[in-house]
């Protein structure tokens, strides 16, 4: 099977609010930043484009088809989407690459969820008939999530908060991070909650932006001359969208993804993870039998900031980042899709 | 379970969002000019192609444009079409044209409506300028411009359209700044 490279990646800053900016302003300084690092023009120098975005987050139909002003498409290009985080972009490229049908691809997620009220707006990929007239937030679905997990005495309630803790200390050398800084354990513990049992720091902030990749084959990276990481392995699952017939306390789709995609093949150095709360990245941690040895989230993770539709992609470059670093040889990236958890994806990447 | 029952064939579950929308950043720029009775188009600063409603990318480059172009409101028919069914809760009737235009200075074409025509005269390569509402009724909407209307100027052959120079001063009503 023909290996896959990542060669570039870059990510904007995740911003509160990223003003009048549409779609396509959004996406072409990151484009523009992983065609520098590879020496490109445009997606004419690609084989194949693939991006991940919803249109529901910001309200605007057609946004994704938008996007493709960014790209530079005269004349036509090969271009797929995926309505799903990039991380299922970066999926679709890869098995292009490996079928075949593509030496390069370039991958980017974008969502603006400033405009539009976000836990609301997911409450509508719900179930259509039983929980979407029901209106049932993402937070609260997440809360329940939680107590199951406290009552359960799986967590304490400072696990959560040292994730927290730990997020923002990281996420002070992440210069893209929304939120940063030294906040103990029990800075957190003396806030009142949002959502019970969450407070607002166990919930990841809203945030706009945008984040590119570029992947290929290891051929292709050297004919380049540009440094790269292995995807050795990727693979995701999805439980069913009836979360009374789910475990909410584990995460059996995360375990599997990891195993098909040969997590345990090797040290796991880093592991970035997709956990928009805090109990999930312990529930995460848990599932995969991550020891004291694997550094979970270097980034602070998107807690410190969450690029909807982006950040599982994010994830990936992350690893990347550090393992061309010479930061960690081995690492695994996870990004995650729908309520407490529901669908999940695994990549691990390996230094060249 | 013998039990009879209807079939349901429909449920109520409205769905209701509310976003603070924003335009973006180019075509805010674009439609801010226009309530001032300006059409402002975009360069691309690799192909130079000129772009208006511009987006703030050139789709064919890849690459942000920033320059700004202020255009006249003089314009070629490119295609057009004779529309004989009403739009639902338009105003307009009935045979009327809807037109594919390339203003003076741009090269890419936008749609809008032609009028003050004999729509079987309308053809490829027209020369028609803008007819634009009445100043107190603009706004930010492409529909401050009611229609074009044919000018009495040479048709441009249909390999030169959409590379039309911009010739004379700017005939908009509008105040270049």
């Amino acid at each position: 099977m023909r290996e896959i490279a990542v060669v570039a990646f870059h990510q904007s800053d995740c911003l509160a609010q990223a003003g009048v900016a549409n779609e396509v302003e959004l996406i072409m300084p990151q484009l523009r930043a992983v065609f520098d690092q590879v020496n490109l023009t445009n997606a004419q120098d690609v084989d194949f484009v693939c991006s991940g975005s919803c249109d529901y987050l910001q309200g605007a139909a057609f946004a994704f088809v938008a996007g493709v002003d960014a790209l530079g498409a005269v004349p036509p290009i090969k271009e797929s989407h995926v309505e799903m985080d990039a991380a299922w972009a970066l999926y679709e490229s890869i098995l292009k690459i490996r079928m075949g049908q593509a030496e390069s691809a370039l991958i980017y997620g974008f969502a603006k969820s400033s405009p539009g009220e976000l836990p609301i707006v997911l409450s509508q990929q719900l179930d259509p008939y039983y929980l979407a007239p029901l209106w049932v937030d993402t937070i609260s679905l997440a809360a329940m999530q939680a107590r199951l997990m406290l009552d359960q005495g799986i967590i304490a309630e400072r696990d959560m908060a040292a994730v927290v803790s730990r997020s923002r200390r990281n996420a002070m050398s992440n210069p893209h991070a929304q939120l940063h800084g030294e906040l103990s354990v029990e800075a957190i513990l003396g806030e009142e909650t949002l959502v019970s049992p969450l407070r607002r720091a166990d919930c990841a902030p809203i945030a706009d932006g945008a984040a590119a990749m570029i992947i290929c084959t290891v051929e292709k990276a050297k004919a380049w001359g540009v440094p790269y990481a292995l995807i050795s392995g990727i693979d995701h699952r999805i439980e069913t969208h009836n979360l009374g017939m789910r475990d909410l306390t584990d995460s059996p789709s995360t375990r599997q993804a990891a195993q098909a995609a040969g997590m345990d093949r090797g040290a796991v150095d880093i592991a970035e993870l997709y956990a928009p709360f805090s109990h999930q990245e312990c529930l995460l941690v848990r599932a995969l039998g991550l020891k004291d040895e694997t550094a979970i989230n270097p980034s602070g993770g998107v807690l410190a900031g969450n690029l909807m539709m982006a950040s599982g992609l994010s994830r990936v470059g992350e690893v990347f980042q550090r393992i061309i670093a010479g930061e960690a040889s081995r690492g695994i990236a996870h990004a995650t899709s729908g309520p407490c958890l529901q669908h999940n994806l695994v990549a691990v990447l390996e230094s060249a | 379970m013998s039990e009879s029952q209807d079939n349901v064939t429909g449920m109520e579950a409205p769905i209701y969002l509310q976003y603070n929308f924003t335009a973006g950043r180019a075509p805010t720029r674009f439609l801010t000019r226009i309530k001032q009775g300006v059409l402002t188009g975009q360069r691309c600063p690799q192909c130079a192609n000129v772009y208006i409603p511009p987006r703030g990318s050139c789709p064919a480059c890849g690459i942000a444009t920033e320059e700004e172009v202020v255009l006249p409101d003089k314009a070629t028919v490119q295609s057009f079409t004779i529309v004989a069914i009403p739009i639902p809760n338009n105003p307009i009737k009935p045979p009327f044209v809807i037109a594919n235009l390339v203003l003076d200075g741009a090269n890419i074409s936008f749609i809008h409506l032609m009028s003050e025509c004999e729509n079987a005269d309308v053809h490829i390569g027209q020369r028609v300028q803008a007819l634009w509402k009445p100043e107190a009724e603009w706004t930010y909407a492409m529909d401050n411009i009611r229609y074009f209307r044919p000018i009495d100027e040479p048709d441009v052959p249909v390999d030169m359209i959409g590379k039309v120079p911009v010739t004379g001063p700017a005939t908009n009503p509008g105040r270049a700044e």
